[in-house]
């Protein structure tokens, strides 16, 4: 595992304490999970998605991470519709440990864009995993 | 007691390292209150060879021996076991291994049971098998939840009333307090599952029917799949004498979304009904839906093949309350058994011990047909059939039949009231030509 | 092609890559009656099966023995699973020919011996539960586990009262929350207190009119006797609940504690473990379930039942939860759990008791300066350890489980429970000696000053096994899980 110095925080991204991140693209969100969430993890084997066109709250569960000896469920940091889900990740799912900000899992069209102002920052998040 | 190996002064010497005056007072964090009082009230302990002796009496009060020929089946079959296979199985490294969570040191049962996963997926015709469950009823039970698990916001489900009565009891009590709906099909007129009520039953997450049925039955599993499919249920087949896919086609080429049942009739004895073997399988897409264990082949560190436990977060150990079931355990040593059995008989041989079995069972069909006996069904059978002797009482027969060494028969009306006079017959390749003449002529007499 | 051997640690091929078609590998009887005519559409072609002779079969058995590590072949310390010494006689005693022939369907006239053994059976478990009604029918512990809370739901239910929640302590094994979700009740866990062991004090937090009552294991997964165990079930009586023994580790106090003294309504016991039973690598198992005369109507059917010196089936129940096997449970683990009973009797249960906890005792005090103790209380059967004196070395405690298979050990349990880091969890039972443990205690301290002189050593191992670690991340990532 990865001492602390190793870790990577992609500044500009949002967090949240279960350690999701969202980035803004064009019309959308774009939802992973952190470096530090992926490193926890270890090889990651399995990931589960919803399907597209699914609508889920914020905070509600919308899919799974799977290692050889763990599961670690997945909570939308922002409430929307799932417009795509990641499918390159069925195949290929250490893209995830190989580059956690580089793949997200799903887009989203947030219900309330302003969500996103109440999530942790890149800073804020360091600071929290700190304790 | 030859299993403690403590002598006297081993125990002092240990206590002095603990710290501890006796044996009892390493139970010091036990209240009183939590206390055995007095002795426990078991028999007086008892030698090697006492022991034999109690058992020797135990089998002395069985009336029925194994010299008997049981003309039973009814999910418990006599099939001759290799003496080869009872020689392998008491080998202690398999027999006194734990699962095998360290795999370097397990291959053996790792490799057994891939290789029995395989055999069984392809006696099925199914892509995937897992490592067993505890016995054909709760692996029914277990496809039915997993059914249940796919098909989301479904709650309902229905199994053939031609599936063996035990193995609904328990889809029952598995089912009944999650608040699942358990609906019975009833039995068509020739015997067979009948799908004419599918229509009407709303919204199923899957039909279960059991081929060869209780009453050795050959369903059409081809026609009852594309009906199933056609109501968008899922196809769940179960069995209780994997045998018959030596000669009829199996769940997977008829369209099966998930196949189980018994598999104690490879290798295994009765045994007063256990243990026995649940064979489970499924359709590649359903693999993680699915309950218990699977081994999978990987490489080591120098690149060589192996095997190991894996997909193992569908499981409790991992996934609680999630888990796609609290099953734990399989039958390692059943399904150690059944491979080796498979093994044994290989394909050729398998091929032909099962139109053996069909022909005895022909045989015997058409015998007590001759003298008598009314075939309740025209349907095809397989080892198992059901007759009635309606101009004769068939007690008297039964007990001077009994006394020559046959038990002939299982009376239906146990598990189904409308059928009770009429006879569920089981004949394997264990019964020779003379037992079947010999009950034809004493129903003659 | 001839390739380098691996001695005589052979290696072998699968099944299907060996043999020739024609070969046979069982007597087949030839046919003593005409050929039948079997419908042509319902036939199929047999599946794709490899043809082996018999000298094939054994070989390859026998050589895949060779690379399975067993109770027989040494120390099997693993925790929680109690991998005691599986005694010969009971095998064969369970292959007695008119007991192993029994057919599960004869009239109960002609199989009173096998009546007569399950219901001796169920008298010795309920003296040694003290809890009367006995169901010998869960094929294994999770089984058992799953009966017990159908019937918590049926006891509930007679009463009317709807109650959804179930409380299990963070310190169980994932069964019982699995098996409490199967009958529809929700778990909540409740925390163990600082001192390993469950405090009454959450449990009254916890316990309300929603929940239908708690599951223990007891002596708990951290090999700790829960002290409070009485209080806490009075409590949970007190507010209309019930009290679940999960009876996985009774092999440390038979004889010693009484289940139903401890304010247990339900417990299921494990054959395999407290009643020497073999494990066949990985079953099958027998989880019995005992239940106090309260909750006896609701037990499973059939059971056994003596009147009039004839032992009976009974099914007729009308608060009975069903049936949760086919027919009588793994009947041939119920005969070597009875031939272990009988050949031990009351006083040699107790003292493997006695001895299972000594040698958790001895282990733990002759290792508490080598591995740093997880919890420093009485230990009962098993001891566990955490790994914090491995972070240094940048070593884990898988590195030094591996290790110990080197020396020719299987490791113990290790990473459970999951609230010990990088938990080592020993389990010795009582048929080690104490030079079989002076040679484990020896063989642990060298691996430990191993892990300071040489670490690699731990990373590599294991280099004397069949074969080396394996990749479980390849396996799940692309299963292959048939040939």
């Amino acid at each position: 595992m990865k001492t602390f110095s190793d870790l990577i925080f992609r500044e500009g991204f949002r967090y949240t304490e279960d350690h999701e991140w969202v980035g803004t693209a064009a019309e959308h969100l774009e939802v992973g999970v952190s470096d530090y969430a992926q490193d926890q993890m270890g090889d990651i084997v399995f990931v589960e998605l919803p399907d597209e066109g699914a609508v889920f709250a914020k905070g509600e569960q919308f899919g799974t991470l799977e290692s050889v000896k763990a599961v670690s469920e997945l909570y939308l940091p922002v409430g929307g519709e799932i417009i795509e889900v990641n499918s390159a990740l069925g195949d290929s799912p250490e893209l995830i440990n190989s580059d956690p900000y580089g793949t997200w899992l799903v887009r989203i069209k947030p219900a309330d864009p302003g969500q996103i102002e109440q999530l942790l920052t890149a800073d804020a998040y360091r600071q929290m995993l700190q304790g | 007691m030859r299993y403690l190996p403590h002598t006297d002064e081993e125990i002092a010497a240990m206590l002095a390292v603990v710290g501890r005056n006796s044996l009892d007072e390493l139970f010091c964090s036990i209240p009183d209150h939590c206390r055995y009082q007095g002795e426990m009230p078991l028999p007086e302990a008892l030698s090697e060879w006492q022991l034999e002796e109690h058992f020797a009496e135990l089998g002395e009060v069985m009336t029925v021996g194994s010299r008997h020929k049981v003309l039973i089946g009814a999910g418990s079959a006599h099939h001759f076991i290799p003496e080869s296979i009872r020689a392998l199985l008491s080998r202690s490294e398999f027999l006194t291994a734990y699962t095998p969570y360290q795999p370097e040191i397990a291959q053996g049962t790792l490799q057994g049971i891939y290789e029995y996963q395989t055999l069984t997926a392809r006696l099925l015709g199914m892509d995937v098998a897992n490592a067993s469950m505890y016995d054909g009823a709760s692996a029914l039970a277990e496809a039915l939840l997993m059914a249940l698990r796919i098909g989301r916001k479904k709650s309902r489900v229905a199994v053939a009333g031609s599936i063996h009565p035990h193995y609904r009891q328990v889809v029952r009590t598995y089912l009944g307090p999650a608040g699942y709906e358990l609906v019975e099909l009833p039995v068509g007129p020739e015997g067979r599952c009948d799908l004419s009520a599918l229509g009407d039953l709303g919204e199923l997450a899957a039909v279960a029917v059991q081929s060869p049925n209780f009453f050795g039955v050959v369903e059409d599993l081809e026609l009852l799949g594309q009906q199933i499919h056609q109501s968008g249920a899922l196809f769940i087949v179960s069995f209780s004498e994997p045998l018959a896919f030596g000669l009829f086609k199996n769940p997977g080429e008829c369209g099966a979304d998930i196949a189980c049942g018994e598999g104690q009739s490879f290798g295994m004895p009765r045994s007063f009904g256990g243990a026995g073997l649940g064979m489970f399988a499924c359709r590649e897409q359903f693999v993680r839906n699915m309950p218990g264990r699977l081994v999978g082949e990987t490489l080591d560190r120098q690149g060589r093949r192996g095997f190991v436990l894996t997909l193992a977060t569908r499981e409790q150990h991992i996934r609680r309350e999630k888990a796609t079931s609290n099953i734990c355990s399989n039958q390692g040593i059943c399904a150690m058994t059944a491979a080796m059995y498979m093994a044994s008989l290989g394909g050729t041989g398998l091929r032909r011990l099962a139109r053996l079995n069909y022909d005895k069972a022909q045989y015997c069909q058409e015998r007590l047909g001759q003298v008598g006996g009314k075939v309740l069904w025209n349907s095809p059978v397989f080892n198992e059939f059901v007759i009635e002797f309606a101009e004769r009482d068939f007690g008297p027969v039964r007990q001077r039949l009994l006394a020559a060494g046959i038990v002939a028969g299982l009376d239906l009306g146990r598990f189904y009231p409308e059928h009770a006079g009429r006879y569920l017959f089981g004949i394997t390749e264990t019964v020779d030509k003379a037992v079947i003449d010999r009950v034809a002529e004493e129903v003659e007499k | 092609m001839i390739t380098e051997s691996n001695g005589m640690m052979q290696d072998e091929p699968l099944l299907w890559e060996k043999g020739r078609r024609g070969r046979q590998g069982m007597s087949i009887p030839a046919s003593d009656v005409p050929p039948g005519k079997p419908p042509a559409e319902l036939c199929g072609e047999g599946p794709d099966f490899p043809d082996l002779s018999e000298v094939d079969v054994v070989r390859h058995y026998t050589r895949l023995s060779g690379w399975n590590y067993g109770v027989d072949r040494g120390m099997y310390p693993l925790g929680s699973c109690t991998m005691k010494y599986n005694p010969k006689i009971n095998d064969r005693l369970a292959a007695t020919p008119a007991i192993a022939a029994a057919h599960p369907l004869l009239d109960e006239s002609q199989v009173q011996g096998c009546l007569q053994l399950m219901y001796r059976l169920q008298q010795a478990l309920a003296a040694i539960t003290g809890l009367p009604g006995v169901c010998l029918q869960p094929a294994a512990g999770a089984q058992g586990e799953l009966a017990g809370m159908l019937l918590f739901a049926a006891w509930h239910r007679h009463r009317g009262s709807r109650r959804t929640k179930i409380l299990i302590p963070d310190t169980a094994h994932g069964t019982n929350p699995a098996s409490a979700a199967l009958c529809g009740f929700k778990p909540v866990p409740v925390a163990s207190g600082a001192e390993g062991i469950l405090e009454p004090a959450a449990v009254d937090a916890l316990m309300d009119e929603e929940t239908a009552g708690i599951m223990i294991t007891n002596p708990n997964t951290l090999g700790l006797f829960e002290s409070n165990i009485r209080e806490i079930a009075d409590l949970v009586h007190a507010r209309g609940g019930l009290v679940y023994g999960d009876g996985a580790n009774m092999n440390a106090v038979m004889g010693i504690v009484s289940p139903a003294r401890c304010g247990i309504d339900v417990m299921h016991l494990n054959l395999h473990k407290t009643f020497s039973t073999p494990h066949g690598g990985g079953g099958p198992g027998a989880g019995p379930v005992c239940v106090s005369a309260e909750l006896s109507p609701f037990l499973p059917v059939p059971r056994v039942v003596l009147s009039d010196g004839r032992y009976r089936l009974e099914e007729d129940h009308p608060l009975a939860v069903g049936r949760v096997h086919a027919f009588h449970g793994n009947f041939s683990v119920l005969v070597r759990a009875y031939a272990y009973i009988r050949s031990m009797g009351a006083e040699y249960l107790k003292r493997a008791s006695q001895l299972a906890v000594l040698n958790a005792a001895y282990l733990k005090e002759s290792l508490k300066d080598t591995l740093p103790l997880a919890f420093p209380r009485p230990c009962m059967h098993e001891c566990v350890f955490s790994d914090a004196w491995l972070h240094e070395q940048n070593v884990t405690t898988l590195d030094f489980a591996k290790r110990l298979i080197d020396y020719g050990y299987h490791p113990p349990t290790i990473y459970f429970p999951l609230v010990v880091p990088g938990a080592i969890m020993i389990e010795p039972t009582e048929t080690e000696s104490k030079e079989e443990l002076d040679r484990f205690i020896a063989t642990v301290k060298q691996i430990v000053q191993e892990a300071d002189d040489d670490p690699e050593l731990l990373r590599q191992a294991p280099v004397r096994a069949k074969l080396c670690r394996l990749d479980e991340t390849r396996a799940a990532r692309q299963p292959c899980l048939c040939g």
